[in-house]
Protein backbone atom coordinates (compact mmCIF):
# COMPACT_ATOMS: atom_id res chain seq x y z
CA UNK A 1 0.00 0.00 0.00
CA UNK A 2 2.54 2.45 1.02
CA UNK A 3 6.31 2.06 -0.53
CA UNK A 4 8.72 4.23 0.45
CA UNK A 5 11.99 4.51 -2.15
CA UNK A 6 15.70 6.12 -1.27
CA UNK A 7 13.61 8.70 0.59
CA UNK A 8 15.81 11.49 2.06
CA UNK A 9 14.58 14.46 3.66
CA UNK A 10 15.64 16.84 6.59
CA UNK A 11 15.48 20.73 7.67
CA UNK A 12 17.62 23.33 6.40
CA UNK A 13 21.27 22.06 5.88
CA UNK A 14 20.77 18.90 8.39
CA UNK A 15 19.74 15.34 6.49
CA UNK A 16 17.38 13.69 9.24
CA UNK A 17 16.39 10.43 6.99
CA UNK A 18 19.15 9.38 5.04
CA UNK A 19 17.45 7.46 2.12
CA UNK A 20 15.22 5.19 3.82
CA UNK A 21 13.12 2.34 1.96
CA UNK A 22 10.65 0.61 3.25
CA UNK A 23 7.06 -1.00 2.42
CA UNK A 24 3.84 -1.15 4.27
CA UNK A 25 1.17 -3.89 3.22
CA UNK A 26 -3.02 -3.41 3.03
CA UNK A 27 -4.15 -4.59 6.44
CA UNK A 28 -0.53 -4.70 8.74
CA UNK A 29 0.85 -3.06 11.48
CA UNK A 30 4.17 -2.00 10.63
CA UNK A 31 6.18 -0.63 13.51
CA UNK A 32 9.60 1.83 12.88
CA UNK A 33 11.42 1.75 15.94
CA UNK A 34 14.86 3.71 16.90
CA UNK A 35 16.20 6.19 19.59
CA UNK A 36 15.65 9.92 19.95
CA UNK A 37 16.63 11.36 16.86
CA UNK A 38 17.03 8.40 15.04
CA UNK A 39 14.71 10.12 11.99
CA UNK A 40 11.42 8.28 13.12
CA UNK A 41 9.28 11.65 13.21
CA UNK A 42 10.95 13.68 9.91
CA UNK A 43 9.95 10.04 8.16
CA UNK A 44 6.06 9.99 9.53
CA UNK A 45 6.39 13.99 8.52
CA UNK A 46 7.91 13.47 4.78
CA UNK A 47 4.83 10.96 4.36
CA UNK A 48 2.31 13.50 5.27
CA UNK A 49 4.09 16.24 3.27
CA UNK A 50 4.57 18.44 5.79
CA UNK A 51 8.61 18.30 5.66
CA UNK A 52 9.76 17.69 1.95
CA UNK A 53 10.77 14.48 0.28
CA UNK A 54 14.07 15.81 -1.20
CA UNK A 55 15.23 12.64 -3.34
CA UNK A 56 13.48 9.47 -3.88
CA UNK A 57 10.11 8.36 -4.32
CA UNK A 58 7.06 7.86 -2.01
CA UNK A 59 4.22 5.13 -3.25
CA UNK A 60 0.47 5.01 -2.38
CA UNK A 61 -1.04 2.66 -4.43
CA UNK A 62 1.54 2.53 -6.78
CA UNK A 63 1.24 6.48 -7.44
CA UNK A 64 4.06 8.88 -6.57
CA UNK A 65 2.72 11.19 -4.02
CA UNK A 66 5.79 13.10 -2.23
CA UNK A 67 4.55 15.97 -4.12
CA UNK A 68 1.56 16.52 -3.48
CA UNK A 69 0.20 18.98 -0.73
CA UNK A 70 -0.86 17.69 2.57
CA UNK A 71 -4.77 18.00 2.61
CA UNK A 72 -4.21 15.98 -0.86
CA UNK A 73 -2.41 13.31 0.84
CA UNK A 74 -4.87 13.68 3.67
CA UNK A 75 -7.89 13.22 0.81
CA UNK A 76 -6.10 10.25 -0.29
CA UNK A 77 -6.72 8.44 3.20
CA UNK A 78 -3.45 9.06 5.00
CA UNK A 79 -4.12 10.27 8.01
CA UNK A 80 -1.39 11.07 10.66
CA UNK A 81 -1.53 11.21 14.47
CA UNK A 82 1.64 13.43 15.74
CA UNK A 83 4.03 13.27 17.96
CA UNK A 84 2.83 15.57 21.03
CA UNK A 85 -1.00 14.98 20.09
CA UNK A 86 -1.87 18.40 18.72
CA UNK A 87 -5.17 19.07 20.20
CA UNK A 88 -6.70 22.57 18.76
CA UNK A 89 -6.44 23.66 22.59
CA UNK A 90 -9.48 25.96 22.47
CA UNK A 91 -11.69 23.96 20.23
CA UNK A 92 -13.86 21.74 22.04
CA UNK A 93 -13.48 17.91 22.21
CA UNK A 94 -16.84 17.90 19.91
CA UNK A 95 -14.83 20.56 17.72
CA UNK A 96 -12.14 18.85 17.49
CA UNK A 97 -13.96 15.50 16.49
CA UNK A 98 -15.43 17.41 13.41
CA UNK A 99 -12.16 19.18 12.47
CA UNK A 100 -11.12 15.04 12.02
CA UNK A 101 -13.85 14.46 9.29
CA UNK A 102 -13.29 17.78 7.65
CA UNK A 103 -12.85 16.38 4.23
CA UNK A 104 -15.82 14.56 4.52
CA UNK A 105 -19.12 15.46 3.47
CA UNK A 106 -21.16 11.85 4.35
CA UNK A 107 -22.99 13.31 7.27
CA UNK A 108 -24.66 10.62 8.25
CA UNK A 109 -21.83 8.20 8.26
CA UNK A 110 -19.71 10.93 10.33
CA UNK A 111 -22.24 10.54 12.63
CA UNK A 112 -21.35 6.98 13.09
CA UNK A 113 -18.18 7.63 13.37
CA UNK A 114 -18.28 9.64 15.96
CA UNK A 115 -20.39 6.99 18.19
CA UNK A 116 -17.95 4.76 17.08
CA UNK A 117 -14.96 6.77 18.53
CA UNK A 118 -17.24 7.37 21.43
CA UNK A 119 -17.63 3.48 22.47
CA UNK A 120 -13.94 3.24 21.99
CA UNK A 121 -13.34 6.26 24.55
CA UNK A 122 -16.95 7.41 26.62
CA UNK A 123 -14.53 9.60 28.74
CA UNK A 124 -14.30 12.16 25.22
CA UNK A 125 -18.68 11.65 25.39
CA UNK A 126 -18.34 13.00 28.60
CA UNK A 127 -16.22 15.60 28.20
CA UNK A 128 -17.63 16.72 24.74
CA UNK A 129 -18.22 20.52 25.01
CA UNK A 130 -14.51 20.97 27.16
CA UNK A 131 -12.00 22.92 25.67
CA UNK A 132 -9.18 21.07 24.09
CA UNK A 133 -6.55 22.05 25.72
CA UNK A 134 -8.29 21.48 29.19
CA UNK A 135 -7.78 17.36 28.83
CA UNK A 136 -5.20 15.51 31.08
CA UNK A 137 -2.46 13.71 28.33
CA UNK A 138 -4.29 10.75 28.05
CA UNK A 139 -7.41 12.22 27.10
CA UNK A 140 -5.77 14.19 24.64
CA UNK A 141 -4.19 10.82 23.11
CA UNK A 142 -7.02 9.53 22.85
CA UNK A 143 -8.80 12.55 21.17
CA UNK A 144 -6.20 12.49 18.96
CA UNK A 145 -6.27 8.84 18.12
CA UNK A 146 -10.42 9.73 17.78
CA UNK A 147 -10.12 12.62 15.75
CA UNK A 148 -7.63 10.84 13.39
CA UNK A 149 -10.54 7.90 12.93
CA UNK A 150 -13.17 10.51 11.99
CA UNK A 151 -11.16 11.03 8.88
CA UNK A 152 -11.82 7.29 8.10
CA UNK A 153 -8.17 6.47 7.64
CA UNK A 154 -6.89 3.76 4.71
CA UNK A 155 -3.59 4.44 6.30
CA UNK A 156 -3.15 5.37 9.71
CA UNK A 157 0.53 6.91 10.81
CA UNK A 158 0.68 7.11 14.39
CA UNK A 159 3.62 9.11 15.99
CA UNK A 160 4.65 7.83 19.63
CA UNK A 161 0.88 7.11 21.04
CA UNK A 162 2.56 5.83 24.45
CA UNK A 163 4.83 8.56 25.29
CA UNK A 164 4.50 10.12 28.54
CA UNK A 165 1.44 8.41 29.04
CA UNK A 166 1.06 6.30 32.51
CA UNK A 167 1.60 1.95 31.33
CA UNK A 168 -1.82 1.47 32.21
CA UNK A 169 -3.29 3.75 29.73
CA UNK A 170 -0.66 3.02 27.32
CA UNK A 171 -2.17 -0.40 27.20
CA UNK A 172 -5.42 0.55 26.86
CA UNK A 173 -4.28 2.69 23.62
CA UNK A 174 -2.09 -0.07 22.43
CA UNK A 175 -5.60 -2.37 22.52
CA UNK A 176 -7.49 0.14 20.45
CA UNK A 177 -4.96 0.22 17.75
CA UNK A 178 -4.85 -3.69 17.72
CA UNK A 179 -8.72 -3.32 17.51
CA UNK A 180 -9.03 -0.57 14.88
CA UNK A 181 -6.80 -2.58 12.72
CA UNK A 182 -8.87 -5.81 13.22
CA UNK A 183 -12.54 -4.18 13.04
CA UNK A 184 -11.89 -1.83 10.17
CA UNK A 185 -8.81 -3.46 8.18
CA UNK A 186 -6.95 0.52 8.35
CA UNK A 187 -3.08 -0.18 7.81
CA UNK A 188 -1.26 0.99 10.41
CA UNK A 189 2.35 2.28 10.35
CA UNK A 190 3.62 3.06 13.87
CA UNK A 191 6.38 4.50 14.82
CA UNK A 192 7.50 4.16 18.56
CA UNK A 193 10.70 4.17 20.94
CA UNK A 194 8.67 2.21 23.35
CA UNK A 195 9.97 -0.84 21.18
CA UNK A 196 8.39 -3.28 23.58
CA UNK A 197 4.65 -2.40 23.21
CA UNK A 198 5.33 -1.76 19.72
CA UNK A 199 6.68 -5.11 18.65
CA UNK A 200 3.93 -6.45 20.41
CA UNK A 201 1.10 -5.37 18.12
CA UNK A 202 2.82 -5.37 15.21
CA UNK A 203 3.58 -7.61 12.13
CA UNK A 204 6.90 -6.62 10.92
CA UNK A 205 8.71 -3.86 11.96
CA UNK A 206 11.97 -1.81 10.79
CA UNK A 207 14.50 -0.58 12.97
CA UNK A 208 16.08 3.10 12.17
CA UNK A 209 19.22 4.03 13.64
CA UNK A 210 20.80 7.77 11.97
CA UNK A 211 18.29 8.21 9.57
CA UNK A 212 18.77 4.58 7.87
CA UNK A 213 16.77 1.47 8.11
CA UNK A 214 19.23 -0.90 10.25
CA UNK A 215 17.78 -4.26 10.09
CA UNK A 216 14.31 -4.97 9.35
CA UNK A 217 11.71 -8.45 10.11
CA UNK A 218 9.27 -10.01 11.63
CA UNK A 219 8.12 -9.21 14.82
CA UNK A 220 8.46 -11.75 16.63
CA UNK A 221 12.27 -12.14 14.92
CA UNK A 222 13.12 -8.45 15.88
CA UNK A 223 11.98 -9.39 19.43
CA UNK A 224 14.58 -12.72 19.46
CA UNK A 225 17.10 -10.34 17.45
CA UNK A 226 20.19 -9.55 20.39
CA UNK A 227 20.97 -6.84 19.11
CA UNK A 228 17.70 -5.21 19.43
CA UNK A 229 17.02 -6.79 22.59
CA UNK A 230 20.26 -5.13 23.94
CA UNK A 231 19.94 -1.52 22.33
CA UNK A 232 16.00 -1.44 22.32
CA UNK A 233 14.28 -3.94 24.71
CA UNK A 234 16.69 -3.48 27.82
CA UNK A 235 17.24 -6.76 27.64
CA UNK B 1 -27.03 64.36 30.48
CA UNK B 2 -28.03 64.93 27.15
CA UNK B 3 -24.83 65.97 26.38
CA UNK B 4 -23.07 62.67 28.12
CA UNK B 5 -25.72 60.41 25.94
CA UNK B 6 -24.53 62.52 22.64
CA UNK B 7 -20.88 61.74 23.36
CA UNK B 8 -21.49 58.20 24.48
CA UNK B 9 -23.77 57.60 21.20
CA UNK B 10 -20.84 59.22 18.70
CA UNK B 11 -18.01 57.38 20.90
CA UNK B 12 -20.02 54.08 20.40
CA UNK B 13 -20.21 55.45 16.45
CA UNK B 14 -16.60 55.83 16.14
CA UNK B 15 -15.95 52.58 18.43
CA UNK B 16 -17.79 50.91 15.49
CA UNK B 17 -15.98 52.61 12.49
CA UNK B 18 -12.95 50.78 14.32
CA UNK B 19 -14.19 47.71 15.17
CA UNK B 20 -14.61 46.89 11.11
CA UNK B 21 -11.08 47.74 10.06
CA UNK B 22 -9.68 46.28 13.57
CA UNK B 23 -10.94 42.84 12.83
CA UNK B 24 -8.70 42.46 9.66
CA UNK B 25 -5.95 43.35 11.71
CA UNK B 26 -6.90 40.86 14.38
CA UNK B 27 -7.98 37.85 12.37
CA UNK B 28 -4.97 38.17 9.79
CA UNK B 29 -2.49 38.49 12.81
CA UNK B 30 -4.50 35.38 14.38
CA UNK B 31 -4.11 33.11 11.31
CA UNK B 32 -0.05 33.96 10.16
CA UNK B 33 0.91 36.50 12.87
CA UNK B 34 1.23 39.53 10.69
CA UNK B 35 0.76 43.04 11.30
CA UNK B 36 -0.67 43.76 8.17
CA UNK B 37 0.44 47.15 8.00
CA UNK B 38 -1.68 47.67 4.52
CA UNK B 39 -4.95 46.77 6.43
CA UNK B 40 -5.50 50.99 6.73
CA UNK B 41 -5.12 51.06 2.99
CA UNK B 42 -7.17 48.43 2.28
CA UNK B 43 -10.14 50.62 3.83
CA UNK B 44 -9.35 53.47 2.17
CA UNK B 45 -9.52 52.04 -1.33
CA UNK B 46 -12.97 50.67 -0.19
CA UNK B 47 -14.14 54.92 0.59
CA UNK B 48 -12.56 55.52 -2.72
CA UNK B 49 -13.87 52.75 -4.77
CA UNK B 50 -17.40 53.47 -3.25
CA UNK B 51 -16.40 57.37 -3.92
CA UNK B 52 -16.00 56.26 -7.82
CA UNK B 53 -19.45 53.88 -8.12
CA UNK B 54 -21.56 56.38 -5.24
CA UNK B 55 -20.53 59.32 -8.34
CA UNK B 56 -20.99 57.76 -11.63
CA UNK B 57 -24.39 56.30 -10.29
CA UNK B 58 -25.90 60.01 -9.38
CA UNK B 59 -25.01 61.10 -12.63
CA UNK B 60 -27.02 58.47 -13.85
CA UNK B 61 -30.00 59.29 -11.64
CA UNK B 62 -30.31 56.00 -9.78
CA UNK B 63 -32.32 55.75 -6.45
CA UNK B 64 -30.22 56.32 -3.51
CA UNK B 65 -30.96 52.99 -2.05
CA UNK B 66 -29.57 51.70 -4.86
CA UNK B 67 -26.83 53.62 -5.22
CA UNK B 68 -25.63 52.75 -1.28
CA UNK B 69 -26.21 49.06 -1.87
CA UNK B 70 -23.83 49.14 -5.15
CA UNK B 71 -21.44 51.68 -4.30
CA UNK B 72 -21.15 48.99 -0.86
CA UNK B 73 -21.00 45.89 -2.94
CA UNK B 74 -18.47 47.04 -5.54
CA UNK B 75 -16.36 48.34 -2.94
CA UNK B 76 -16.49 45.11 -1.09
CA UNK B 77 -15.87 43.37 -3.85
CA UNK B 78 -12.66 45.82 -5.05
CA UNK B 79 -11.49 45.77 -1.88
CA UNK B 80 -11.21 42.06 -1.25
CA UNK B 81 -9.60 41.33 -4.33
CA UNK B 82 -6.98 44.18 -2.89
CA UNK B 83 -6.87 42.27 0.22
CA UNK B 84 -6.34 38.36 -1.57
CA UNK B 85 -3.70 39.99 -3.95
CA UNK B 86 -1.65 41.37 -1.69
CA UNK B 87 -1.48 38.04 0.44
CA UNK B 88 -0.72 36.00 -2.59
CA UNK B 89 2.00 38.85 -3.58
CA UNK B 90 3.43 40.48 -0.45
CA UNK B 91 2.85 37.96 2.04
CA UNK B 92 2.99 34.29 0.60
CA UNK B 93 6.45 34.15 -0.56
CA UNK B 94 7.59 35.49 2.89
CA UNK B 95 5.38 32.87 4.82
CA UNK B 96 8.89 30.65 5.71
CA UNK B 97 10.82 34.03 6.40
CA UNK B 98 11.36 35.56 9.19
CA UNK B 99 8.04 37.70 10.76
CA UNK B 100 10.24 40.76 10.45
CA UNK B 101 10.29 40.29 6.43
CA UNK B 102 6.57 40.18 6.13
CA UNK B 103 6.35 43.28 8.46
CA UNK B 104 8.52 44.97 5.94
CA UNK B 105 6.96 43.77 3.24
CA UNK B 106 3.70 44.98 4.95
CA UNK B 107 5.00 48.28 5.23
CA UNK B 108 6.05 48.53 1.91
CA UNK B 109 2.69 47.44 0.42
CA UNK B 110 1.16 50.23 2.33
CA UNK B 111 3.61 52.84 1.30
CA UNK B 112 2.95 51.68 -2.45
CA UNK B 113 -0.61 51.68 -2.30
CA UNK B 114 -1.39 55.29 -0.65
CA UNK B 115 1.38 56.57 -3.89
CA UNK B 116 -0.77 54.49 -6.35
CA UNK B 117 -3.92 55.90 -5.54
CA UNK B 118 -2.17 59.78 -4.96
CA UNK B 119 -0.85 59.38 -8.53
CA UNK B 120 -4.06 57.53 -9.90
CA UNK B 121 -6.44 59.55 -8.65
CA UNK B 122 -5.77 62.86 -6.52
CA UNK B 123 -3.95 64.79 -3.40
CA UNK B 124 -6.52 66.52 -3.07
CA UNK B 125 -9.54 66.14 -0.53
CA UNK B 126 -12.78 64.70 -2.19
CA UNK B 127 -16.03 65.64 -1.05
CA UNK B 128 -17.89 62.50 -0.32
CA UNK B 129 -21.72 63.12 -1.39
CA UNK B 130 -23.80 62.40 1.26
CA UNK B 131 -25.44 58.91 1.16
CA UNK B 132 -27.35 58.37 4.16
CA UNK B 133 -30.66 60.71 4.04
CA UNK B 134 -31.92 62.11 7.28
CA UNK B 135 -34.56 59.72 8.05
CA UNK B 136 -37.56 61.62 9.18
CA UNK B 137 -38.46 59.16 12.20
CA UNK B 138 -35.02 60.57 13.78
CA UNK B 139 -35.70 64.27 13.54
CA UNK B 140 -36.83 64.58 17.56
CA UNK B 141 -33.68 63.43 18.59
CA UNK B 142 -31.25 64.66 15.79
CA UNK B 143 -29.31 66.86 18.16
CA UNK B 144 -28.15 64.13 20.47
CA UNK B 145 -27.66 61.11 17.15
CA UNK B 146 -27.55 61.70 13.36
CA UNK B 147 -28.83 58.90 11.19
CA UNK B 148 -25.49 57.97 9.27
CA UNK B 149 -24.43 57.43 13.22
CA UNK B 150 -27.59 55.19 13.22
CA UNK B 151 -26.80 53.67 10.17
CA UNK B 152 -23.31 52.81 10.97
CA UNK B 153 -24.08 50.89 14.78
CA UNK B 154 -26.76 49.00 12.91
CA UNK B 155 -24.35 47.80 10.30
CA UNK B 156 -21.78 46.80 12.14
CA UNK B 157 -23.55 45.25 14.77
CA UNK B 158 -25.24 42.91 12.17
CA UNK B 159 -21.49 42.29 10.00
CA UNK B 160 -20.26 41.41 13.88
CA UNK B 161 -23.24 39.15 14.56
CA UNK B 162 -22.81 37.63 11.09
CA UNK B 163 -19.05 37.27 11.59
CA UNK B 164 -19.55 35.68 15.03
CA UNK B 165 -21.88 32.93 13.84
CA UNK B 166 -19.50 32.05 10.82
CA UNK B 167 -16.14 31.76 12.97
CA UNK B 168 -18.44 29.78 16.01
CA UNK B 169 -20.69 27.31 13.99
CA UNK B 170 -19.28 26.73 10.30
CA UNK B 171 -16.88 24.71 8.99
CA UNK B 172 -14.90 26.85 7.18
CA UNK B 173 -15.27 29.81 10.75
CA UNK B 174 -13.83 26.11 12.48
CA UNK B 175 -11.47 25.15 10.23
CA UNK B 176 -10.28 28.91 10.61
CA UNK B 177 -9.80 28.58 14.67
CA UNK B 178 -7.85 25.43 14.18
CA UNK B 179 -5.92 26.97 11.52
CA UNK B 180 -5.14 29.48 13.66
CA UNK B 181 -4.74 27.65 16.83
CA UNK B 182 -2.03 24.81 15.23
CA UNK B 183 -1.04 25.65 11.77
CA UNK B 184 0.58 22.13 11.06
CA UNK B 185 -2.03 20.32 12.55
CA UNK B 186 -4.90 21.96 10.56
CA UNK B 187 -3.05 20.66 7.13
CA UNK B 188 -2.72 17.25 8.91
CA UNK B 189 -6.18 16.89 9.09
CA UNK B 190 -7.09 18.24 5.40
CA UNK B 191 -7.28 22.17 5.74
CA UNK B 192 -5.90 23.57 2.93
CA UNK B 193 -4.13 26.43 4.99
CA UNK B 194 -3.82 29.00 1.96
CA UNK B 195 -7.18 29.17 1.24
CA UNK B 196 -7.84 29.50 4.65
CA UNK B 197 -5.62 32.49 4.68
CA UNK B 198 -7.10 34.22 1.82
CA UNK B 199 -11.06 33.68 2.90
CA UNK B 200 -9.22 35.83 6.59
CA UNK B 201 -7.59 38.56 3.64
CA UNK B 202 -11.00 38.69 1.72
CA UNK B 203 -13.31 38.68 5.17
CA UNK B 204 -11.01 41.28 6.67
CA UNK B 205 -10.80 43.73 3.56
CA UNK B 206 -14.20 43.52 3.02
CA UNK B 207 -15.57 44.78 6.76
CA UNK B 208 -13.05 47.31 5.78
CA UNK B 209 -14.54 48.33 2.89
CA UNK B 210 -17.89 48.71 4.56
CA UNK B 211 -15.96 50.76 7.21
CA UNK B 212 -14.67 52.79 4.14
CA UNK B 213 -18.17 53.73 2.73
CA UNK B 214 -19.36 54.26 5.77
CA UNK B 215 -16.83 56.95 7.57
CA UNK B 216 -16.49 58.16 4.30
CA UNK B 217 -20.12 59.27 4.47
CA UNK B 218 -19.69 60.46 7.87
CA UNK B 219 -16.92 62.45 7.47
CA UNK B 220 -17.79 63.96 4.21
CA UNK B 221 -14.52 63.99 2.43
CA UNK B 222 -12.04 61.36 1.37
CA UNK B 223 -8.42 61.59 0.71
CA UNK B 224 -5.53 58.61 -0.34
CA UNK B 225 -3.92 59.29 3.16
CA UNK B 226 -7.14 58.50 5.26
CA UNK B 227 -6.14 54.84 5.67
CA UNK B 228 -2.90 55.49 7.95
CA UNK B 229 -4.38 57.47 10.77
CA UNK B 230 -7.50 54.71 10.59
CA UNK B 231 -5.02 52.34 10.40
CA UNK B 232 -3.27 53.09 13.02
CA UNK B 233 -6.35 53.60 15.27
CA UNK B 234 -8.18 50.31 14.65
CA UNK B 235 -4.65 48.65 15.39
CA UNK B 236 -4.36 50.35 18.50
CA UNK B 237 -8.19 48.96 19.19
CA UNK B 238 -7.10 45.64 18.25
CA UNK B 239 -4.28 45.37 20.26
CA UNK B 240 -6.16 47.35 23.41
CA UNK B 241 -8.40 44.20 23.23
CA UNK B 242 -5.72 41.60 22.76
CA UNK B 243 -4.85 41.12 19.13
CA UNK B 244 -5.63 37.92 17.63
CA UNK B 245 -8.99 38.09 19.76
CA UNK B 246 -12.16 38.49 17.81
CA UNK B 247 -14.53 39.92 20.75
CA UNK B 248 -11.03 41.87 21.90
CA UNK B 249 -10.90 43.36 19.06
CA UNK B 250 -14.28 44.74 19.02
CA UNK B 251 -14.28 45.62 22.97
CA UNK B 252 -11.04 47.37 21.92
CA UNK B 253 -12.70 49.51 19.66
CA UNK B 254 -15.43 50.62 21.56
CA UNK B 255 -12.82 51.21 24.23
CA UNK B 256 -11.03 52.89 22.42
CA UNK B 257 -14.11 55.19 20.51
CA UNK B 258 -15.35 56.01 23.64
CA UNK B 259 -12.26 57.44 25.50
CA UNK B 260 -11.54 59.78 22.12
CA UNK B 261 -15.42 60.65 22.69
CA UNK B 262 -15.34 61.84 25.64
CA UNK B 263 -12.28 63.21 25.70
CA UNK B 264 -12.81 65.38 23.04
CA UNK B 265 -16.39 66.13 24.61
CA UNK B 266 -15.17 66.89 28.31
CA UNK B 267 -11.43 67.89 27.99
CA UNK B 268 -10.73 69.13 23.79
CA UNK B 269 -10.44 67.56 20.61
CA UNK B 270 -6.91 68.85 20.90
CA UNK B 271 -6.12 65.90 23.42
CA UNK B 272 -8.54 62.70 21.56
CA UNK B 273 -4.96 61.12 20.64
CA UNK B 274 -3.21 62.09 23.28
CA UNK B 275 -6.18 60.64 25.48
CA UNK B 276 -6.59 57.44 22.80
CA UNK B 277 -2.33 56.56 23.22
CA UNK B 278 -1.99 57.11 27.03
CA UNK B 279 -5.52 54.60 27.52
CA UNK B 280 -3.57 52.02 25.13
CA UNK B 281 -0.02 52.52 26.99
CA UNK B 282 -2.03 52.48 30.56
CA UNK B 283 -3.92 48.71 29.56
CA UNK B 284 -0.41 47.34 28.49
CA UNK B 285 1.16 47.71 31.80
CA UNK B 286 -1.35 45.84 33.81
CA UNK B 287 -2.42 43.77 30.65
CA UNK B 288 0.15 42.89 28.34
CA UNK B 289 -1.42 41.26 26.36
CA UNK B 290 -4.15 43.22 26.19
CA UNK B 291 -8.18 43.17 27.40
CA UNK B 292 -9.06 39.81 26.80
CA UNK B 293 -5.97 38.24 24.77
CA UNK B 294 -4.51 34.88 25.95
CA UNK B 295 -2.05 34.48 28.17
CA UNK B 296 0.12 32.14 26.25
CA UNK B 297 0.66 28.82 28.30
CA UNK B 298 -1.22 25.73 27.17
CA UNK B 299 -0.69 22.09 27.95
CA UNK B 300 1.57 20.41 26.03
Amino acid sequence: MLKLETVQSGYGNILAVKGISLEVNRGEIITLIGANGAGKSTTLLTISGIVRCRTGKILLNEEEIQALATDEIVKKGVVQVPEGRHIFPELTVQENLDMGAFLRNDTREVKKDLEYVFSLFPILAERRHQDGGTLSGGEQQMLSLSRALMARPKLLLLDEPSMGLAPLIIKQIFEIIKKINHDNGTTIFLVEQNAHQALQVANRGYVLENGKIATTGSAETLLNNPEVQKAYLGM
Amino acid sequence: MEYFIELLLSGLTRGAIYALIALGYTMVYGIIGLINFAHGEIYMIGAFTSFIVATILSIYGFPLLAIIVLAGLAAVIWSASYGYTIEKIAYKPLRKAPRLSALISAIGMSIFLQNYVLLAQTSEFLPFPQLIPDFPFMEPIAHIVGSTDLVILVTTTIAMLILTVVIKYTKIGKAMRATSQDRTMAMLVGINVDRIISVTFIIGSSMAAIGGLLIASHIGQINFSIGFLAGIKAFTAAVLGGIGSVPGAVLGSVVLGLTESFATGYVSSDYEDVFAFSLLVLILIFKPSGLLGKVESQKV
